[in-house]
Protein backbone atom coordinates (compact mmCIF):
# COMPACT_ATOMS: atom_id res chain seq x y z
CA UNK A 1 0.00 0.00 0.00
CA UNK A 2 1.26 3.00 -0.85
CA UNK A 3 2.15 5.43 1.94
CA UNK A 4 0.64 8.89 0.33
CA UNK A 5 -2.16 8.84 -1.87
CA UNK A 6 -4.37 11.59 -3.58
CA UNK A 7 -7.26 11.06 -5.60
CA UNK A 8 -9.21 13.69 -7.87
CA UNK A 9 -8.20 16.08 -5.61
CA UNK A 10 -9.71 19.81 -6.06
CA UNK A 11 -8.40 22.91 -4.92
CA UNK A 12 -9.11 26.42 -5.23
CA UNK A 13 -7.89 29.95 -3.42
CA UNK A 14 -11.18 31.19 -3.05
CA UNK A 15 -12.47 32.07 -6.43
CA UNK A 16 -9.63 30.92 -8.03
CA UNK A 17 -9.35 27.39 -8.91
CA UNK A 18 -6.06 25.68 -8.89
CA UNK A 19 -6.74 22.19 -9.00
CA UNK A 20 -8.72 20.38 -11.13
CA UNK A 21 -8.18 16.35 -10.36
CA UNK A 22 -4.73 15.55 -9.29
CA UNK A 23 -4.46 11.89 -8.75
CA UNK A 24 -0.63 11.11 -6.83
CA UNK A 25 0.79 8.57 -5.03
CA UNK A 26 4.26 7.96 -3.34
CA UNK A 27 5.05 4.32 -2.16
CA UNK A 28 6.84 3.20 1.27
CA UNK A 29 11.10 4.17 0.37
CA UNK A 30 9.95 5.82 -3.47
CA UNK A 31 11.79 8.58 -4.64
CA UNK A 32 8.80 10.71 -7.07
CA UNK A 33 9.11 13.44 -9.18
CA UNK A 34 5.59 16.14 -9.47
CA UNK A 35 6.70 17.52 -12.81
CA UNK A 36 5.13 20.27 -15.02
CA UNK A 37 5.69 23.47 -16.35
CA UNK A 38 4.96 26.50 -13.76
CA UNK A 39 1.59 27.51 -12.86
CA UNK A 40 0.75 23.83 -13.10
CA UNK A 41 -0.45 23.07 -9.54
CA UNK A 42 2.60 21.60 -8.51
CA UNK A 43 3.16 23.83 -5.23
CA UNK A 44 -0.57 24.06 -4.93
CA UNK A 45 -0.56 20.09 -4.10
CA UNK A 46 2.37 20.40 -1.88
CA UNK A 47 0.08 23.08 -0.06
CA UNK A 48 -3.07 20.67 -0.28
CA UNK A 49 -1.24 17.43 1.18
CA UNK A 50 -0.21 20.21 4.26
CA UNK A 51 -3.36 21.60 4.52
CA UNK A 52 -2.60 24.74 3.61
CA UNK A 53 -4.92 25.59 1.17
CA UNK A 54 -8.68 24.37 1.18
CA UNK A 55 -9.19 21.15 -0.88
CA UNK A 56 -11.56 18.51 -2.19
CA UNK A 57 -11.31 14.69 -3.11
CA UNK A 58 -9.36 11.76 -1.17
CA UNK A 59 -5.72 12.43 0.83
CA UNK A 60 -4.61 9.44 2.39
CA UNK A 61 -1.89 9.55 4.56
CA UNK A 62 -0.27 6.26 6.38
CA UNK A 63 -3.75 4.44 5.91
CA UNK A 64 -5.76 7.61 7.49
CA UNK A 65 -7.83 10.57 5.65
CA UNK A 66 -5.85 13.96 6.41
CA UNK A 67 -8.41 15.82 4.47
CA UNK A 68 -9.68 17.39 7.83
CA UNK A 69 -6.75 17.87 9.67
CA UNK A 70 -4.72 20.76 10.62
CA UNK A 71 -1.31 21.77 8.98
CA UNK A 72 1.12 20.86 11.95
CA UNK A 73 -1.13 17.71 12.83
CA UNK A 74 -0.76 16.50 9.21
CA UNK A 75 3.28 17.63 10.36
CA UNK A 76 2.83 15.11 12.89
CA UNK A 77 1.68 12.50 11.02
CA UNK A 78 5.07 12.36 9.56
CA UNK A 79 5.08 15.00 6.40
CA UNK A 80 7.82 16.94 6.50
CA UNK A 81 7.74 20.05 4.14
CA UNK A 82 10.71 21.82 3.12
CA UNK A 83 8.64 24.78 1.35
CA UNK A 84 9.19 26.57 -1.97
CA UNK A 85 9.95 30.06 0.16
CA UNK A 86 12.95 29.02 2.82
CA UNK A 87 12.46 30.60 5.56
CA UNK A 88 14.63 29.43 8.78
CA UNK A 89 13.62 30.90 12.15
CA UNK A 90 16.01 34.11 11.61
CA UNK A 91 16.45 34.89 15.17
CA UNK A 92 17.31 31.58 16.24
CA UNK A 93 20.53 30.36 15.76
CA UNK A 94 20.91 26.82 13.18
CA UNK A 95 21.35 24.63 16.34
CA UNK A 96 18.22 26.48 18.19
CA UNK A 97 15.95 25.84 15.09
CA UNK A 98 16.65 22.17 14.45
CA UNK A 99 16.03 21.60 18.59
CA UNK A 100 13.07 23.60 18.67
CA UNK A 101 11.40 21.07 16.40
CA UNK A 102 13.25 17.86 17.07
CA UNK A 103 11.21 14.54 17.69
CA UNK A 104 12.27 11.20 18.57
CA UNK A 105 13.37 9.17 16.07
CA UNK A 106 16.47 8.32 14.24
CA UNK A 107 17.37 11.94 13.05
CA UNK A 108 18.99 13.85 15.59
CA UNK A 109 21.33 16.87 15.73
CA UNK A 110 24.55 14.47 15.12
CA UNK A 111 22.74 13.45 12.15
CA UNK A 112 21.72 16.07 10.63
CA UNK A 113 25.36 18.08 10.51
CA UNK A 114 26.72 14.96 9.66
CA UNK A 115 24.52 15.01 6.47
CA UNK A 116 25.14 18.79 6.33
CA UNK A 117 28.97 19.21 7.59
CA UNK A 118 28.33 23.47 6.91
CA UNK A 119 25.61 23.74 9.57
CA UNK A 120 28.03 22.15 12.03
CA UNK A 121 30.44 24.95 11.31
CA UNK A 122 27.61 27.39 11.60
CA UNK A 123 25.36 25.91 14.76
CA UNK A 124 26.07 28.97 16.97
CA UNK A 125 24.94 31.68 14.34
CA UNK A 126 22.11 33.15 13.91
CA UNK A 127 19.80 31.44 10.99
CA UNK A 128 19.22 34.99 9.53
CA UNK A 129 23.01 35.53 9.01
CA UNK A 130 23.26 32.60 6.50
CA UNK A 131 23.80 32.16 2.74
CA UNK A 132 21.03 30.88 1.08
CA UNK A 133 22.62 27.69 -0.05
CA UNK A 134 22.73 26.98 3.95
CA UNK A 135 19.68 28.56 5.04
CA UNK A 136 18.30 25.87 2.88
CA UNK A 137 20.18 23.19 4.31
CA UNK A 138 19.43 24.43 7.02
CA UNK A 139 15.55 24.08 5.91
CA UNK A 140 15.88 20.17 4.92
CA UNK A 141 17.61 19.55 8.10
CA UNK A 142 14.89 21.26 9.81
CA UNK A 143 12.36 18.87 8.47
CA UNK A 144 14.57 15.92 8.52
CA UNK A 145 14.65 16.10 12.81
CA UNK A 146 11.44 16.15 12.74
CA UNK A 147 11.68 12.45 11.70
CA UNK A 148 9.16 12.66 8.84
CA UNK A 149 7.85 9.49 6.55
CA UNK A 150 7.66 11.21 3.86
CA UNK A 151 9.63 14.44 2.86
CA UNK A 152 8.35 17.22 0.13
CA UNK A 153 11.18 19.27 -1.47
CA UNK A 154 9.57 22.09 -2.88
CA UNK A 155 12.05 23.59 -5.41
CA UNK A 156 14.97 22.44 -3.01
CA UNK A 157 17.63 23.94 -5.37
CA UNK A 158 15.80 26.72 -6.84
CA UNK A 159 18.11 29.77 -6.97
CA UNK A 160 21.22 28.42 -5.77
CA UNK A 161 24.81 28.59 -6.95
CA UNK A 162 25.57 25.47 -9.29
CA UNK A 163 28.05 24.07 -6.40
CA UNK A 164 25.56 24.05 -3.37
CA UNK A 165 22.59 22.47 -6.15
CA UNK A 166 24.98 19.90 -6.40
CA UNK A 167 26.12 19.86 -2.60
CA UNK A 168 21.87 19.53 -2.02
CA UNK A 169 21.52 16.70 -4.74
CA UNK A 170 24.53 14.54 -3.37
CA UNK A 171 22.53 14.75 0.25
CA UNK A 172 19.48 14.25 -1.15
CA UNK A 173 21.07 11.17 -2.60
CA UNK A 174 22.43 9.65 0.09
CA UNK A 175 19.49 10.28 2.50
CA UNK A 176 17.51 8.04 -0.74
CA UNK A 177 20.37 5.38 -0.41
CA UNK A 178 20.89 5.40 3.13
CA UNK A 179 18.04 5.81 4.61
CA UNK A 180 15.12 4.69 2.65
CA UNK A 181 13.02 7.52 2.80
CA UNK A 182 9.88 8.48 0.64
CA UNK A 183 10.45 11.35 -1.06
CA UNK A 184 8.35 13.69 -3.56
CA UNK A 185 10.41 16.34 -5.09
CA UNK A 186 9.44 19.42 -7.02
CA UNK A 187 11.96 20.55 -8.99
CA UNK A 188 13.11 21.87 -12.87
CA UNK A 189 16.09 19.95 -13.52
CA UNK A 190 15.05 16.99 -14.93
CA UNK A 191 18.61 15.80 -15.30
CA UNK A 192 19.08 15.50 -11.48
CA UNK A 193 15.56 14.17 -11.31
CA UNK A 194 15.88 11.67 -13.88
CA UNK A 195 19.21 10.42 -11.58
CA UNK A 196 17.17 10.35 -8.19
CA UNK A 197 13.67 9.58 -8.64
CA UNK A 198 12.00 6.33 -9.23
CA UNK A 199 8.52 7.49 -10.63
CA UNK A 200 7.05 10.99 -12.09
CA UNK A 201 3.90 12.43 -12.01
CA UNK A 202 3.40 15.08 -14.23
CA UNK A 203 0.85 17.94 -13.83
CA UNK A 204 -1.00 20.27 -16.70
CA UNK A 205 -3.16 22.66 -16.15
CA UNK A 206 -4.13 21.41 -12.61
CA UNK A 207 -4.61 17.79 -13.45
CA UNK A 208 -2.40 14.99 -13.24
CA UNK A 209 -1.57 13.71 -17.14
CA UNK A 210 1.15 11.50 -16.94
CA UNK A 211 2.45 9.08 -14.10
CA UNK A 212 4.91 6.14 -14.48
CA UNK A 213 8.54 5.31 -13.90
CA UNK A 214 10.60 8.56 -14.89
CA UNK A 215 12.60 6.68 -17.28
CA UNK A 216 9.59 5.83 -19.53
CA UNK A 217 9.24 9.53 -19.96
CA UNK A 218 10.34 9.80 -23.45
CA UNK A 219 11.26 13.28 -24.98
CA UNK A 220 7.65 13.79 -26.61
CA UNK A 221 6.00 13.84 -22.95
CA UNK A 222 8.34 15.61 -21.94
CA UNK A 223 8.43 18.08 -24.45
CA UNK A 224 4.37 18.35 -24.93
CA UNK A 225 3.97 19.15 -20.77
CA UNK A 226 7.57 20.21 -19.61
CA UNK A 227 8.22 22.33 -22.82
CA UNK A 228 12.13 20.81 -22.35
CA UNK B 1 31.43 37.04 31.17
CA UNK B 2 29.34 38.66 28.83
CA UNK B 3 28.17 42.34 29.56
CA UNK B 4 24.45 41.15 29.63
CA UNK B 5 25.46 38.86 32.46
CA UNK B 6 27.78 41.69 34.50
CA UNK B 7 24.72 43.83 34.06
CA UNK B 8 22.20 41.06 35.61
CA UNK B 9 24.75 40.50 38.43
CA UNK B 10 25.09 44.23 39.26
CA UNK B 11 21.11 44.82 39.38
CA UNK B 12 20.30 41.55 41.51
CA UNK B 13 23.76 43.17 43.64
CA UNK B 14 21.60 45.84 43.61
CA UNK B 15 18.11 44.30 44.60
CA UNK B 16 19.77 42.57 47.58
CA UNK B 17 22.23 44.81 48.65
CA UNK B 18 20.19 48.27 49.21
CA UNK B 19 17.58 46.12 51.35
CA UNK B 20 20.45 44.44 53.64
CA UNK B 21 22.25 48.31 53.81
CA UNK B 22 18.68 49.56 55.14
CA UNK B 23 18.22 46.31 57.46
CA UNK B 24 22.14 47.31 58.97
CA UNK B 25 20.90 51.37 59.15
CA UNK B 26 17.24 50.55 60.49
CA UNK B 27 15.19 51.27 57.73
CA UNK B 28 12.61 49.20 57.39
CA UNK B 29 10.37 51.66 54.65
CA UNK B 30 13.39 51.03 51.87
CA UNK B 31 12.99 47.34 52.49
CA UNK B 32 9.04 47.73 51.97
CA UNK B 33 9.96 49.71 48.57
CA UNK B 34 12.58 46.89 47.38
CA UNK B 35 9.93 44.49 48.33
CA UNK B 36 7.28 46.57 46.30
CA UNK B 37 9.79 45.94 43.61
CA UNK B 38 10.72 42.72 43.60
CA UNK B 39 7.17 41.63 43.78
CA UNK B 40 6.08 43.84 40.62
CA UNK B 41 9.62 42.65 38.53
CA UNK B 42 8.00 38.95 39.41
CA UNK B 43 4.61 39.99 38.04
CA UNK B 44 6.47 41.26 34.70
CA UNK B 45 8.84 38.54 34.25
CA UNK B 46 5.09 36.59 34.48
CA UNK B 47 3.52 38.75 32.03
CA UNK B 48 7.16 38.52 29.61
CA UNK B 49 6.98 35.12 28.89
CA UNK B 50 3.39 35.58 27.02
CA UNK B 51 4.41 39.07 25.56
CA UNK B 52 8.74 38.83 24.89
CA UNK B 53 8.95 35.23 24.36
CA UNK B 54 5.31 34.41 22.86
CA UNK B 55 4.73 37.87 21.16
CA UNK B 56 1.37 37.92 23.18
CA UNK B 57 0.15 41.25 24.14
CA UNK B 58 -1.84 40.53 27.05
CA UNK B 59 -3.73 44.09 28.73
CA UNK B 60 -5.12 42.13 30.82
CA UNK B 61 -2.60 40.35 32.86
CA UNK B 62 -4.00 42.16 35.73
CA UNK B 63 -6.41 39.02 36.06
CA UNK B 64 -4.04 36.65 37.40
CA UNK B 65 -2.11 39.41 39.79
CA UNK B 66 -5.76 39.92 41.15
CA UNK B 67 -6.76 36.42 41.32
CA UNK B 68 -3.25 35.79 43.47
CA UNK B 69 -4.31 39.06 45.69
CA UNK B 70 -7.98 37.76 46.20
CA UNK B 71 -7.23 34.27 46.98
CA UNK B 72 -4.49 35.35 49.68
CA UNK B 73 -7.54 37.94 50.53
CA UNK B 74 -10.10 35.80 50.93
CA UNK B 75 -8.30 32.60 52.34
CA UNK B 76 -6.86 34.83 55.29
CA UNK B 77 -10.20 37.23 55.58
CA UNK B 78 -12.12 33.33 56.38
CA UNK B 79 -8.74 32.33 59.14
CA UNK B 80 -8.91 35.82 60.60
CA UNK B 81 -13.27 35.61 61.15
CA UNK B 82 -13.10 31.79 61.97
CA UNK B 83 -15.47 31.25 59.50
CA UNK B 84 -15.61 28.64 56.80
CA UNK B 85 -14.33 29.33 53.53
CA UNK B 86 -17.45 26.58 52.33
CA UNK B 87 -19.42 24.71 54.76
CA UNK B 88 -21.53 22.12 52.00
CA UNK B 89 -20.78 19.34 50.74
CA UNK B 90 -17.47 19.81 52.81
CA UNK B 91 -15.74 22.13 54.74
CA UNK B 92 -12.91 24.19 53.70
CA UNK B 93 -11.40 26.74 55.90
CA UNK B 94 -9.42 29.94 55.44
CA UNK B 95 -5.43 29.90 55.93
CA UNK B 96 -2.97 32.09 56.94
CA UNK B 97 -0.30 29.66 55.84
CA UNK B 98 1.86 31.75 53.03
CA UNK B 99 2.36 28.31 51.58
CA UNK B 100 -0.79 26.97 50.62
CA UNK B 101 -2.22 30.55 49.54
CA UNK B 102 0.41 30.70 47.36
CA UNK B 103 -0.53 27.38 45.31
CA UNK B 104 -4.50 28.15 45.64
CA UNK B 105 -3.21 31.76 44.22
CA UNK B 106 -1.24 29.48 41.40
CA UNK B 107 -3.69 27.23 40.40
CA UNK B 108 -6.67 29.50 40.38
CA UNK B 109 -4.68 31.72 38.02
CA UNK B 110 -3.56 28.55 35.86
CA UNK B 111 -7.29 27.72 35.40
CA UNK B 112 -8.17 30.94 34.48
CA UNK B 113 -5.67 31.75 32.00
CA UNK B 114 -6.37 28.36 30.02
CA UNK B 115 -10.02 29.50 29.98
CA UNK B 116 -9.11 32.72 28.70
CA UNK B 117 -6.51 31.77 26.35
CA UNK B 118 -9.20 29.22 24.82
CA UNK B 119 -11.23 32.40 24.03
CA UNK B 120 -8.78 35.44 23.37
CA UNK B 121 -5.96 33.24 21.19
CA UNK B 122 -8.34 32.86 18.72
CA UNK B 123 -7.89 36.32 17.60
CA UNK B 124 -4.75 38.12 17.31
CA UNK B 125 -3.24 41.96 17.29
CA UNK B 126 -5.62 44.25 18.37
CA UNK B 127 -8.44 42.42 18.80
CA UNK B 128 -6.60 40.07 21.44
CA UNK B 129 -5.66 43.45 23.45
CA UNK B 130 -8.92 44.05 23.74
CA UNK B 131 -10.24 40.94 24.31
CA UNK B 132 -7.89 41.18 27.17
CA UNK B 133 -8.40 44.32 28.45
CA UNK B 134 -12.10 42.58 28.53
CA UNK B 135 -11.60 40.29 30.91
CA UNK B 136 -9.24 42.62 32.99
CA UNK B 137 -12.19 44.97 33.02
CA UNK B 138 -14.86 41.95 33.70
CA UNK B 139 -12.92 40.66 37.00
CA UNK B 140 -12.55 44.64 37.77
CA UNK B 141 -16.51 45.09 37.85
CA UNK B 142 -17.07 41.99 39.53
CA UNK B 143 -15.10 42.41 42.78
CA UNK B 144 -16.33 46.27 42.74
CA UNK B 145 -19.80 44.78 43.17
CA UNK B 146 -18.86 41.77 45.91
CA UNK B 147 -19.91 42.98 48.90
CA UNK B 148 -19.09 39.30 50.69
CA UNK B 149 -15.61 40.66 49.97
CA UNK B 150 -15.68 44.35 50.85
CA UNK B 151 -16.90 45.10 47.21
CA UNK B 152 -15.36 48.56 45.97
CA UNK B 153 -13.41 49.04 49.40
CA UNK B 154 -11.89 45.94 49.71
CA UNK B 155 -10.44 43.47 52.14
CA UNK B 156 -7.86 44.24 54.76
CA UNK B 157 -6.22 41.41 56.71
CA UNK B 158 -5.01 42.23 59.90
CA UNK B 159 -1.37 39.90 60.53
CA UNK B 160 1.18 38.90 57.76
CA UNK B 161 0.29 35.53 56.75
CA UNK B 162 2.75 32.68 58.33
CA UNK B 163 5.58 31.29 56.86
CA UNK B 164 7.43 28.12 58.49
CA UNK B 165 10.43 28.49 60.34
CA UNK B 166 10.46 32.54 59.42
CA UNK B 167 8.83 36.00 60.85
CA UNK B 168 7.26 37.39 57.89
CA UNK B 169 6.45 40.76 60.24
CA UNK B 170 10.03 41.14 59.91
CA UNK B 171 10.22 43.13 56.94
CA UNK B 172 13.97 41.56 55.84
CA UNK B 173 12.32 38.10 55.78
CA UNK B 174 9.40 39.29 53.83
CA UNK B 175 11.78 40.80 51.64
CA UNK B 176 14.07 37.14 51.78
CA UNK B 177 11.04 35.16 50.79
CA UNK B 178 10.06 37.44 47.72
CA UNK B 179 13.62 37.80 46.29
CA UNK B 180 14.03 33.75 47.16
CA UNK B 181 10.60 33.51 44.60
CA UNK B 182 11.56 35.90 42.03
CA UNK B 183 15.35 34.04 41.40
CA UNK B 184 13.69 30.87 41.11
CA UNK B 185 11.36 31.98 38.29
CA UNK B 186 14.12 33.80 36.55
CA UNK B 187 16.07 30.64 36.61
CA UNK B 188 12.95 29.06 35.13
CA UNK B 189 12.43 31.30 32.49
CA UNK B 190 16.32 31.29 31.47
CA UNK B 191 15.37 27.68 31.04
CA UNK B 192 12.22 28.08 29.11
CA UNK B 193 14.21 30.41 26.67
CA UNK B 194 16.76 27.60 25.99
CA UNK B 195 14.12 24.72 25.91
CA UNK B 196 12.48 23.64 22.61
CA UNK B 197 9.46 24.97 23.53
CA UNK B 198 10.63 28.54 24.58
CA UNK B 199 12.20 28.14 20.76
CA UNK B 200 9.54 26.90 19.19
CA UNK B 201 7.30 29.51 21.00
CA UNK B 202 9.95 32.17 19.78
CA UNK B 203 9.25 30.47 16.14
CA UNK B 204 5.60 30.71 16.41
CA UNK B 205 5.96 34.29 17.44
CA UNK B 206 8.12 34.93 14.27
CA UNK B 207 6.79 32.84 11.48
CA UNK B 208 2.99 31.30 12.91
CA UNK B 209 2.94 29.30 9.47
CA UNK B 210 6.46 28.16 8.86
CA UNK B 211 6.07 26.20 12.66
CA UNK B 212 2.76 24.45 11.66
CA UNK B 213 4.59 22.55 8.73
CA UNK B 214 6.92 21.65 11.07
CA UNK B 215 4.24 20.07 13.25
CA UNK B 216 4.22 22.42 16.34
CA UNK B 217 0.98 23.98 16.61
CA UNK B 218 0.71 27.45 17.44
CA UNK B 219 -2.12 27.88 19.87
CA UNK B 220 -0.95 25.03 21.81
CA UNK B 221 2.23 26.69 22.39
CA UNK B 222 0.82 30.40 23.00
CA UNK B 223 -1.77 28.69 25.70
CA UNK B 224 0.53 27.03 27.33
CA UNK B 225 2.44 29.94 27.40
CA UNK B 226 -0.36 32.35 28.85
CA UNK B 227 -0.99 29.90 31.62
CA UNK B 228 2.84 29.50 32.97
CA UNK B 229 2.74 33.31 32.27
CA UNK B 230 -0.61 34.20 34.43
CA UNK B 231 0.32 31.24 36.86
CA UNK B 232 3.51 33.94 38.14
CA UNK B 233 1.73 36.53 38.09
CA UNK B 234 -1.20 34.88 40.29
CA UNK B 235 1.96 34.02 42.65
CA UNK B 236 3.13 37.88 42.67
CA UNK B 237 -0.33 39.00 43.49
CA UNK B 238 -0.36 37.07 46.23
CA UNK B 239 2.64 38.31 47.38
CA UNK B 240 1.76 41.57 46.84
CA UNK B 241 -1.34 41.43 49.32
CA UNK B 242 0.55 39.93 51.94
CA UNK B 243 3.04 42.85 51.82
CA UNK B 244 0.64 45.50 51.90
CA UNK B 245 -2.04 43.02 54.16
CA UNK B 246 -4.93 44.51 51.99
CA UNK B 247 -6.74 43.61 48.34
CA UNK B 248 -8.86 45.62 46.71
CA UNK B 249 -10.42 45.61 43.15
CA UNK B 250 -7.49 48.00 41.88
CA UNK B 251 -5.47 44.91 41.65
CA UNK B 252 -8.26 44.34 38.73
CA UNK B 253 -7.84 46.98 37.01
CA UNK B 254 -6.51 47.76 33.26
CA UNK B 255 -4.12 50.98 34.70
CA UNK B 256 -2.23 47.37 36.66
CA UNK B 257 -2.05 45.78 33.27
CA UNK B 258 -0.16 48.59 32.06
CA UNK B 259 2.00 48.93 34.18
CA UNK B 260 2.83 45.75 34.07
CA UNK B 261 3.84 46.36 30.04
CA UNK B 262 5.28 49.30 30.65
CA UNK B 263 8.21 47.44 33.02
CA UNK B 264 8.81 45.48 30.30
CA UNK B 265 8.87 48.22 28.35
CA UNK B 266 11.11 49.88 30.14
CA UNK B 267 13.52 47.15 30.88
CA UNK B 268 13.88 45.55 27.88
CA UNK B 269 11.44 43.63 26.10
CA UNK B 270 12.79 40.31 24.96
CA UNK B 271 15.68 39.88 27.87
CA UNK B 272 15.00 37.84 31.10
CA UNK B 273 16.40 40.47 33.21
CA UNK B 274 14.57 43.36 31.61
CA UNK B 275 11.22 43.41 33.69
CA UNK B 276 13.26 43.41 36.76
CA UNK B 277 15.21 46.87 35.84
CA UNK B 278 12.27 47.92 34.52
CA UNK B 279 10.00 47.47 37.67
CA UNK B 280 13.21 48.55 40.00
CA UNK B 281 13.10 51.87 38.33
CA UNK B 282 9.74 52.38 38.24
CA UNK B 283 9.35 51.76 42.05
CA UNK B 284 12.06 54.32 42.45
CA UNK B 285 10.47 56.65 40.33
CA UNK B 286 7.47 56.41 42.34
CA UNK B 287 9.47 56.71 45.25
CA UNK B 288 11.37 59.81 44.44
CA UNK B 289 9.70 61.42 42.05
CA UNK B 290 6.38 60.64 43.92
CA UNK B 291 7.63 62.87 46.69
CA UNK B 292 8.56 65.57 44.76
CA UNK B 293 5.17 66.05 42.44
CA UNK B 294 1.76 64.71 42.57
CA UNK B 295 1.86 64.32 38.70
CA UNK B 296 4.79 61.70 38.83
CA UNK B 297 3.30 59.12 36.29
CA UNK B 298 3.34 61.97 33.49
CA UNK B 299 7.09 62.11 33.81
CA UNK B 300 7.27 57.83 33.78
CA UNK B 301 4.95 58.68 30.66
CA UNK B 302 7.18 60.88 29.46
CA UNK B 303 10.31 58.34 30.02
CA UNK B 304 8.38 55.96 28.52
CA UNK B 305 7.73 57.94 25.61
CA UNK B 306 11.78 58.61 25.19
CA UNK B 307 12.46 54.88 25.84
CA UNK B 308 10.20 54.21 23.10
CA UNK B 309 10.96 56.27 20.13
CA UNK B 310 15.05 56.26 21.08
CA UNK B 311 15.96 53.20 22.47
CA UNK B 312 13.39 49.93 21.54
CA UNK B 313 15.68 47.87 24.08
CA UNK B 314 14.66 49.45 27.35
CA UNK B 315 17.34 49.93 29.89
CA UNK B 316 19.46 47.15 28.82
CA UNK B 317 18.91 48.55 25.17
CA UNK B 318 20.70 51.86 26.41
CA UNK B 319 23.45 50.17 28.63
CA UNK B 320 24.02 47.47 26.39
CA UNK B 321 24.14 49.72 22.92
CA UNK B 322 22.26 47.42 20.78
CA UNK B 323 18.75 46.43 20.66
CA UNK B 324 17.58 42.64 20.79
CA UNK B 325 14.64 41.36 18.78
Amino acid sequence: MSLLSLSQVTADYGASQALFGVDLTVGEGEVVALMGRNGMGKSTTVRAICRMVTSQGTMRFAGQDISGLSSHAVARLGVGLVPETRRAFRDLTVRENLLAVARPGHWDFAKVVALFPRLQERSAQRAGSLSGGEQQMLVIGRALITNPRLLILDEATEGLSPLIRQEIWTSIAQLKHETGLSILVIDKSLKELRQICDRATVLERGRSVWDGPISDLDSETSRRFLGV
Amino acid sequence: MTRETLLNTLLMALLIGVPLWAWVADEPFTITLATRAVIFALAAVGLNIALGLGGLVSLGHAVYFGIGGYAMGILAYHAQTYTPLMAWPFVIEGTKFMPVIWLVAMVVSAVVAFVIGLLSLRTSGVYFIMITLAFGQMFYFFTISWPRYGGEDGLSIYVRNGFPGLNTLDPIQFFAICLALLCAVLWLNARIVKSPFGLALGAARQVPQRVETVGLDPFRLKLVALVISGTICGLAGALFADLNRFVSPTMFSWQMSGELIVFIILGGLGRVFGPVAGATLFVLLEHLLGGVSDYFLFYVGLLLLLVVLFTPGGIYGILLGRSKS
